[in-house]
Order: structure tokens, then C-alpha cells, then sequence
């Protein structure tokens, strides 16, 4: 049952939504009408006139081979950051919730990768994995693998995947344990006496009652994927080699900043709004459904 | 259907000892209700039979096999939980139905055996609602059917009643039995509820900080209490308990009070003076007599067809009684029924019989 408390008169509720209607407005919505406003702008290379081109820059990117990769990239990047980080997040949640000895120092070391800025985090795996200095990395290769990720694009691919994952890792953790740690007890038992074996448990009793917390998870995985992995791939690979690890997030940076080619940058970042709007759409609309709360 | 025997089961938490070896057979069909206040153990004994603990020392035989080691899905029991603990995101067909599905039993099978019991449950109206969906009484049958699907060889029951208010838990309380009766099989019923207790059970367990003070019918735990804890626990009001010396060669007991009450079942063996415990149940005491003993009532309860009547003697010694119909008197002198006496050793407790 939710309460309803009813504000008379306008100006307090506003004056209580004001601070956080300001921001929105300001980091948000005035940012965001920019960058709408700028994809139907095309500017010389010098960065002297601005003219209006309509629709021109959204074929031109739509029409770009390379973009095509690049979203293609991000697909499979995406779903794989948030596949792994949530799968290797439940796995540990599992057995952090049956833990009893040290449970409290085994949470806290898992909690702890969360802390670390993407960038560290880059550079710690880059340390671990480079071909010549990093531990992983030579060791690959003096095990007669060729590891170079700074060659294969598929090597390099992975190496951002692990890394973008490890980094969400930690935070699916927290929320998978308070979910697990939220089945009663008794309900597992009742199931135990019922016949069910763990690993049946698991998937009929335990991973359901989750769901709700899976659901989440997944959607805000995915826009971590799509938005915030930028420092990552920039520290490892700068989008490389040639665009194997340029994600549509990357590329916007790319085109924008260091191609200085405002109009199409725009045009992506507005494309990028659409697309990520449309996918937390469909899954509240479909995935939902399936959810027991 | 099968008997279960419990072998000196023992189970400390760390240092803590929660039972000190409980022994118990229960027979084919029987229900026995180990009835005890909250920590006596009584929940820890029952989980151990389910197999959710592990027995620190002893055994637990079902059907004379020794399921000890075994996990509790292979001892082919069924629980009825406080909480109920039903699947929630399930509906209530497939609650009934998870466990014979586990165990592979064709669908046909399956909808019959959940249809059979859902109408023995009168839950049949139910079956596609979701648990959240129901009330609380009906929750309890749905985990009452849960159980009863799977034809187990044991029932065990966790204080199942707790969580249902008076009304339901007196007509759930008899809907138990009656069901229980009719499959006979074999039930452990844990309950903190002496009147629960009292109603369910073919036999009682009094357990007591971790052990069985006394295992019995209701009415030999009733009519005989081995100690002034199970005296007390069992019947409501409680026992009343007052000191006092054996007289007359064990033949009279003298309240500390000084009035001299005549032990009419025998005398008790011990000399003269020595120090005991006389207990008296309320409904013992009669209002008038030559012989009795002056209480200043401080509080009169009526119930209706009977009132209870809380006062002290002379000496300040607490005392309640139950009259029929209404009382209103400030005093009154009471006299106990003859042979309603108990007798229990003033140190130790245990009950003192005829020699």
C-alpha cells in the first residue's frame, strides 16, 4: 500500500523538485537539445561556418560501412560484458551466501574493484596482459599462443570484455547477495525436502525468486556497457587495432574530439540516445513480463 | 506409514548444548507433539529428524533404517513449516505438485494425487491463484497439501499454527488431527501451545532445556507430571506450587502456611518434615470447608461458566483457583479435592509418588 501525500498549493513541491529538476535540466536536457541540434549542422574544417543539412548527417553515418562494424562491435560487446559480469557475479554471490566463515571479508574484497576508477582498472589489466611486460601476457606467448592484442583484434576484443566486466562485477555482486539473501530460508528447506537436489534448487526455486534483481541488473549492465565503458577501451586500446574494439560510445568520441567532425558525432550520440531508450523500453515492455515479483 | 526412533540425539551449537540426548520411538500412524517453551530444543529436534540439522551424537531411524547420514531429500518426509514457506512464484498446483514432479511421477498422477488433496483440503477453487494470493488459512493448506502429495512415510510439523489467528488455529488444530487420522501416518508436531499439545497429541514430550522432561498421553502428563516444570507447563492456569513438609509419616503434607492436608492416593515415603513441593491444580480447589485454607482475592477472571480466581494465603503465598460459575468473594476458603494433590521433591523437583 503506498501513501499519497497530497501537497496543497505549487510552490513547495516545485522549490522540492527544483535542485534535481536543475540538474537534469542543466548536465542533461540542455546538453542532450545540443547535440540534437548540432546533428542537423554541418560545419567546415575549420571549424568557421556552421550550416543546416537536415537529415544529411544521419544517412551519411547510417551509410557508413564502418559504422555498421562498429554497432555490430557494440552488440557483441555489450551482451557480452553483461552476460559475463552478471554470470560470474551470481556464481560468486552463490557462494558468498553460503559462506559462514569470513563472509564478511570475502564481501568486502569483492566489493572493493568497484571502487577503482576505469582507468586504473585499464591499466591494471593492461599491465597483466601486454604482450612483452604483462605477466598473462608473456606467459601466453611463451606457451606458443600468440598474444598480441595490439595485432589481433579478437585478442583485443576479449582483453576489454574481461576487463569492462571485472569492473561491473563487484556491483551485480552486491545486488545478487541481498537478492539470494532475501529467499527465506525455509522455502530452500521445503524445496530440499521436497526432493530437489542443489543444483535443481538453483534453478527452480532460487534463480526465479531473483529475477526481479536479474532484470535490473540486465538493463543497467547493458547501459553500462553502451555508455560508461569508454575509459576502459581508451586506456587498453584506443579503439583498436583498426576499429575491432570501437564501440558506438568510442566512435562518437573519435569523430567528435579527435576528428573534429561535429555534425556526425552529433548525429551518432543522438542515434545512441534512440537506441538505448528503445532497448530499456523493450525490456521493461517484454522481459518484464516474465519477471515474478 | 512408518515408525521413527530417535537415539540419544544430541546437538550442541559451538559451546552451546541445545539437547542433551533425547530418546524416542514413535509408532506407526501415531502422532506425538513435542511441546516445550521457546529454546527448550524442540525445533532443533524436529529439523534434525527432517535432516535440515545434523545431530551432534546419536541417531534418527525411520521405518528402522538409519537415515542419519542421509539428506533430506532422501528420507522421504514431508514439513509443514511456521512460515508456510511456499514457492511464491508458483501457483498453488505446482507447489503441490514440485515434489512428485522431482520424483518423476507421470503428469496424469501428478494432477490426480494434487486434485485428491486439494479436495480433502477444500483448496480445489485454488489451484491457479499464486500463494500471495491467499490467506493465511489458506496458505496453511496448501502447505498441508504440499505435504500430503507425496504420501510420505513421516509428517513433521514446526509450530504450524502459530501464525494463524484464535478462530482458524482451533478449527485448523482440529482439521490436523482428523486428517492425520484418516492417512495415519506417522506425525512429530512441534508446538510451544499446551492446549495445541494436549488436543493433538497421542502422546506428549515435554522437553525442557534440551531434554524430555517427560514423554506420555496427554492425560498421564496431565494427571502425573514427573517434575514441577512439566506440573506447571501443562494444564491452564498453571499448578499451583506451595512449600511445605511431609507429615504424619508421609501421609499429610503440612503447608508452610500451617494448615495440614491429607495425601488421600497414599503417603509418600520420607520422614517427618522433610521439605517438598505440594502442587494443586486450580480446578482442584473447592470453595469452603472445614479444612481449608484463607486466600484474599487480588484478581477474579470470568470466563463464563467458570471464574479464576488469583489471590494470596495468609502467608503471602501466591494462589490461583477455578470455580464454577461466578465469584465474587474477597475471601474465601478453599480445600483441595481429595488424592488432587502433587508432591515433587523440593530440591530436585521430581515428582514423590505413593510408596
Amino acid at each position: 500500500m503506498q501513501k499519497k501525500v497530497i501537497f496543497r498549493g505549487v510552490a513547495l513541491p516545485v522549490a522540492l523538485l527544483l535542485p534535481q529538476l536543475l540538474i537534469t535540466g542543466i548536465f542533461f536536457f540542455w546538453p542532450a537539445g545540443q547535440a540534437v541540434w548540432s546533428s542537423f549542422l554541418r560545419e567546415d574544417a575549420f571549424g568557421l561556418s556552421r550550416e543546416f543539412v537536415g537529415f544529411e548527417n544521419f544517412v551519411d553515418v547510417l551509410t557508413d560501412p564502418n559504422y555498421l562494424t562498429v554497432v555490430w562491435n557494440t552488440a557483441v560487446f555489450s551482451v557480452s560484458v553483461a552476460v559475463l559480469a552478471m554470470a560470474v557475479a551470481l556464481f560468486l554471490a552463490v557462494q558468498a551466501d553460503k559462506a559462514i566463515r569470513a563472509a564478511t571479508a570475502f564481501k568486502t574484497l569483492l566489493i572493493w574493484p568497484y571502487a577503482v576508477a576505469p582507468a586504473v582498472a585499464a591499466v591494471l589489466w593492461l599491465f597483466l596482459f601486454h604482450p612483452q611486460i604483462g605477466i598473462f601476457g608473456r606467459m601466453l606467448n611463451n606457451a606458443g599462443i600468440m598474444w598480441d592484442y595490439k595485432i589481433n583484434g579478437g585478442q583485443a576484443m576479449t582483453l576489454v570484455i574481461i576487463a569492462a566486466a571485472w569492473k561491473q562485477v563487484s556491483y551485480n555482486f552486491i545486488f545478487f547477495l541481498a537478492g539470494l539473501q532475501s529467499i527465506p530460508k525455509n522455502v530452500l528447506e521445503a524445496a530440499a525436502i521436497d526432493g530437489a537436489r542443489p543444483f535443481r534448487r538453483f534453478w527452480t526455486i532460487i534463480f526465479p525468486l531473483i529475477s526481479p534483481t536479474t532484470f535490473f541488473l540486465l538493463v543497467v549492465n547493458l547501459v553500462y556497457a553502451f555508455f560508461d565503458t569508454f575509459g576502459t577501451i581508451h586506456a587498453l586500446t584506443q579503439g583498436g587495432p583498426g576499429l575491432s574494439t570501437t564501440t558506438l560510445i568510442y566512435k562518437v568520441y573519435v569523430d567528435g574530439v579527435q576528428n573534429l567532425n561535429f555534425g556526425s558525432s552529433a548525429a551518432q550520440s543522438v542515434i545512441l540516445m534512440v537506441l538505448v531508450m528503445a532497448m530499456t523500453a523493450i525490456q521493461f515492455r517484454f522481459i518484464e513480463r516474465k519477471v515474478h515479483y | 506409514m512408518a515408525s521413527l526412533d530417535i537415539q540419544g540425539v544430541r546437538k550442541s551449537f559451538g559451546a552451546t548444548k541445545v539437547l542433551h540426548g533425547i530418546d524416542l520411538a514413535v509408532r506407526d500412524g501415531e502422532m506425538v507433539v513435542i511441546v516445550g517453551a521457546s529454546g527448550c530444543g524442540k525445533s532443533t529436534l524436529l529439523r534434525i529428524v527432517a535432516g535440515l540439522e545434523t545431530a551432534t551424537d546419536g541417531k534418527v531411524l525411520i521405518e528402522g533404517q538409519d537415515v542419519t547420514p542421509l539428506e533430506p531429500a532422501d528420507r522421504d518426509i514431508a514439513m509443514v513449516f511456521q512460515t508456510y514457506a511456499l514457492y511464491p512464484h508458483m501457483t498453488v498446483f505446482d507447489n503441490m505438485a514440485y515434489g512428485l514432479k522431482i520424483r518423476g511421477v507421470p503428469k496424469a498422477e501428478i494432477a490426480a494425487r494434487v486434485k485428491e488433496a486439494a479436495e480433502m483440503l477444500s483448496i480445489a477453487q485454488l489451484l491457479d491463484r499464486k500463494p500471495r494470493q491467499l490467506s493465511g488459512g489458506q496458505r496453511q493448506r496448501v502447505a498441508m497439501g504440499r505435504a500430503i502429495v507425496r504420501h510420505p512415510k513421516l509428517f513433521l510439523f514446526d509450530e504450524p499454527l502459530s501464525n494463524l489467528d484464535a478462530k482458524l488455529r482451533v478449527q485448523m488444530r482440529a482439521e490436523i488431527r482428523r486428517l492425520q487420522k484418516r492417512l495415519s501416518v506417522t506425525s512429530l508436531f512441534v508446538t510451544h501451545d499446551q492446549v495445541e499439545a494436549m488436543t493433538l497429541g497421542d502422546r506428549l514430550v515435554v522437553m525442557h532445556e534440551g531434554r524430555a522432561a517427560q514423554v506420555g498421553t496427554p492425560m498421564e502428563v496431565w494427571s502425573r507430571p514427573a517434575d514441577t516444570y512439566v506440573a506447571t507447563f501443562i494444564g491452564s492456569p498453571a499448578m499451583n506450587l506451595l512449600p511445605g513438609t511431609l507429615e504424619q509419616g508421609g501421609a499429610a503434607v503440612r503447608l508452610a502456611g500451617g494448615a495440614l492436608w491429607p495425601l488421600a492416593d497414599g503417603a509418600r515415603p520420607g520422614a517427618d518434615g522433610t521439605k517438598v513441593t505440594i502442587g494443586i491444580r486450580p480446578e482442584h480447589l473447592t470453595v469452603d470447608g472445614a479444612e481449608g485454607v484463607a486466600m484474599v482475592v487480588e484478581l477474579a477472571e470470568p470466563l463464563g461458566s467458570e471464574t479464576v480466581l488469583h489471590g494470596r494465603l495468609p502467608d503471602g503465598t501466591a494462589l490461583t483457583a477455578r470455580v464454577p460459575g461466578a465469584a465474587a468473594a474477597e475471601r474465601l476458603s478453599l480445600t483441595p479435592d481429595a488424592g488432587a494433590l502433587h508432591v515433587f521433591d523440593a530440591g530436585t523437583g521430581k515428582r514423590i509418588d505413593p510408596a
